[in-house]
């Protein structure tokens, strides 16, 4: 049956026809629905796993268990789950597995903009990437087999673009698979020196196999070798857009497997045509290789360089030399940029933070957006569990004065995922640090998923909640308290008391997402025209619903939930139920 | 047939994933190679979303680049302004008459701009304005004007109205249907 699915669902398709039994991931933007999909499959066991090297380790256990497993995860994830990675490559598989990489080429959602090609290089894993749909469920299903067939783990790099569009698929029935046999292999799954000494050569040859089956693959096809001037190398999303631009006037060569690259077959293409452009997202890694090999008449990053994303546009101009005309208004547009919700629990904290002038150490979440104006409120933010470990660091070199003006503030699922350790390390290390913990239980930023503190699972079953309190205490914290931001006053006392105590502490700001569905707002709060004065106040809230109009404070009720705390910080009474 | 582009602009949350992919339902019904491509995670909080839609007989990029859309279908003036560079020359700019602040705007940082219909109409682009969130109210809810305005868009597209209520079926839950469905016909019989 022909649907219209998004890359990710039909990436879930090809593992759910590939007759894969476990799923265990990381939620993170473009990658998060590969999951949320395949959960909606029975036959399936899916989760969400408390970071991405839990969720590889799970999946390599499967895997060694003897069935097809998935994992899935952003680019930065797989940074996580590195450490598994590099081994699982020596170890190999005995179902297969298959692992899901989302690259996010101008950080639509990211915090950096890396090439995740490197990590299969530098782990000798093979990795296919598709450029539409119906190539996400087909690579899967390869990746399955050439997991099986190689004895190794397959990565498949998927991009924003490929993640996050819907193109035709034709779906197929899946194929259900006994488990395969387990024996007890040490030399293939102890890792131990000796062991993998052997293992390492195995990787060896592996890798030249890959790189053989490479040179005839499907996977790597040439489109419109009749044309003899211009001949293209491309991968990805990029492909789509070679096409668009160039339509069947250029040679081109589609590089699906990206990993290893064949020799024989890129040298003769290359032979084949005056001028070779590779036209690839982020770095040159195609066009270093076309080098190592020798080929000489090719160019690609001096025309595209390696930031952001690349364009048909960009391309018919370096090509064509052609552009587009388009319609131009002469007027300045403010920009947009991305906020906090209308009533979102985030917002009180922030606001009594920028009020106490404190240094907050930020970490990976919407609260990141706590960063922008009005609020300021946020110094520093790296990657997921940051937060809490750099304000240690900090904390330990600027001495005790640091100490009473400095916090950490972290989500619930990012402080399961790596915040953990960073508040042990507080404790054990003994520096007198403060820890905001945002409870607003559930992962966010990524669209809603359950985490081990919201007491359900992926499916939406009930399931075992962290007590983050109980957490905190056990971790030597003995300073943990809870606190409901959307009370300015009693937030902001808490921050100065924990700031001014000699000892580390826990604060839980506690209050459920504005837009989770079982929370019930209030209904929108309105401005007294005859008592507000206009003195903006509540402006620096940074609340979307409130806007100044003809010098008086508005309220948008069609944005406004009711959260009440422009209320309580409005002096003139000025703003009410 | 030569590749149909539709850009459809909004602020995050107001629904422009669920226009698109009504679009994108009654085209695969229509035969055509469609794409669709979507934004998710941060830039939806609040910020300015883009969605675009693809249609003919091969579509390969999903992305419309400038002066590519044969029609931009714009949930708030601002964004309507802010996508107008991506219009055709000779394109059509349907757009919500509904104003939202930006954060620079709501900080004073910035004024939002007046008159924006008038200077798009002067900069030489075809534009049809409609108030479609007293029409989505009035169908029973302010959610509802991405609903209204495919209603809209609908009469400036060659589907059958059938077409149409087949994918609102498919794509809006049962409990909404309804509602959903006088939207799209007050934006419809506009």
């Amino acid at each position: 049956m022909k649907k219209l699915m998004l890359g990710n669902e039909a990436f879930a398709r090809g593992l759910y026809e590939a007759g894969c039994k476990l799923v265990s991931s990381y939620p993170g933007t473009p990658s998060t629905e590969i999951t949320e999909e395949v959960a909606k499959y029975d036959e399936v066991y899916a989760e969400w796993a408390p970071n991405e090297k839990v969720a590889m380790e799970a999946a390599l256990g499967a895997s060694i268990a003897g069935a097809r497993s998935f994992c899935g995860m952003k680019h930065v994830g797989l940074n996580v789950a590195a450490d598994p990675l590099y081994t699982a490559a020596y170890t190999g598989v005995n179902g297969g597995m298959v692992i899901a990489v989302a690259d996010d080429q101008g950080m639509h959602s990211s915090q950096n903009e890396q090439d995740s090609r490197h990590h299969a290089i530098a782990s000798k894993v093979p990795m296919l990437e598709p450029s539409d749909s119906a190539e996400c469920r087909d690579f899967v299903k390869l990746a399955y087999d050439i997991s099986e067939q190689f004895d190794t783990p397959v990565i498949v790099r998927m991009s924003t673009r490929v993640a996050h569009s819907q193109s035709i698929v034709d779906t197929e029935e899946r194929v259900e698979l006994e488990l395969k046999e387990y024996t007890k292999n040490p030399r293939k799954y102890v890792m131990m020196p000796a062991f993998a000494k052997g293992r390492h050569v195995f990787v060896e040859e592996r890798t030249k196999k890959l790189a053989e089956y490479a040179e005839t693959s499907a996977l790597n096809r040439i489109e419109n070798s009749e044309s003899k001037e211009l001949g293209i190398i491309t991968n990805g999303a990029a492909y789509q857009y070679v096409k668009e631009a160039l339509g069947d006037s250029a040679a081109v060569l589609k590089l699906g497997m990206v990993n290893p690259l064949p020799e024989k077959l890129i040298h003769d293409f290359c032979a084949e045509y005056e001028r070779i452009i590779v036209v690839e997202e982020l770095d040159g890694i195609i066009e270093s290789h076309c080098r190592n090999i020798g080929v000489t008449n090719v160019e690609g990053k001096s025309i595209f360089g390696n930031i952001g994303e690349i364009s048909s546009a960009q391309i018919r101009k370096a090509v064509l030399g052609t552009e587009n005309e388009s319609t131009v208004l002469e007027e300045e547009i403010p920009v947009r940029p991305p906020v906090m919700c209308a009533g979102c629990p985030h917002r009180g904290l922030f606001y009594c933070l920028k009020k106490l002038d404190i240094t907050v150490s930020g970490d990976i979440g919407c609260y990141t957006l706590g960063a922008a104006a009005p609020l300021n409120a946020v110094d520093t933010t790296i990657c997921m569990g940051a937060s809490i470990s750099a304000l240690h660091g900090f904390n330990k070199v600027r001495g005790s004065e640091s100490e009473h003006k400095t916090v950490a503030v972290i989500g619930d699922s990012t402080f399961m995922h790596s915040g953990m350790t960073g508040l042990v390390n507080i404790a054990y290390n003994n520096s007198n640090s403060t820890v905001i913990i945002l409870d607003n239980s559930i992962t966010g930023m990524t669209g809603h998923q359950q985490n081990p503190t919201t007491g359900k699972n992926l499916k939406g079953d009930p399931a075992a909640a962290v007590d983050l309190e109980q957490l905190c205490r056990a971790i030597g914290i003995k300073r943990v308290r809870v606190v409901d931001p959307y009370k300015l006053a009693e937030t902001e006392a808490a921050i100065k008391e924990e700031l001014t105590a000699d000892e580390a502490s826990v604060i839980i700001s506690r209050r459920p997402c504005a837009l989770l569905k079982y929370v019930k707002h209030n209904p929108p709060f309105k401005v007294d025209a005859d008592k507000c004065v206009g003195c903006k106040q509540c402006m620096k809230l940074g609340c979307p619903a409130i806007s100044i109009k003809e010098g008086k404070a508005v309220i948008d009720h069609t944005q406004c939930v009711g959260c009440g705390i422009c209320m309580e910080q409005c002096r003139l009474g000025a703003i009410n139920e | 047939m030569e590749t149909k582009s539709i850009m459809i602009v909004g602020v995050g949350g107001q629904g422009s994933l669920l226009a698109s992919r009504l679009l994108g339902s009654v085209l695969l019904d229509s035969g055509f190679d469609v794409k669709v491509s979507e934004v998710h995670g941060m830039s939806q909080r609040g910020g300015s979303v883009v969605t675009y839609v693809k249609y003919g007989d091969k579509v390969y990029s999903p992305i419309i680049e400038k002066g590519e859309a044969d029609i931009v279908v714009s949930f708030e003036m601002l964004e309507a302004a802010r996508s107008l560079p991506y219009l055709k020359k000779g394109g059509l700019l349907v757009t919500s008459t509904q104003q939202i602040d930006p954060m620079p705007v709501i900080t004073g940082a910035a004024a939002y701009p007046e008159d924006l219909a008038e200077k798009i109409k002067a900069a030489g682009a075809d534009i049809v304005t409609a108030d479609a969130l007293s029409l989505a109210e009035q169908a029973g809810s302010a959610k509802a004007s991405n609903v209204v305005l495919m209603g809209v868009l609908s009469k400036y597209m060659d589907f059958s109205a059938e077409l149409w209520q087949n994918a609102l079926e498919k794509c809006v839950p049962a409990k909404f249907l309804e509602m959903n469905k006088t939207a799209f016909r007050l934006g419809a019989e506009l």
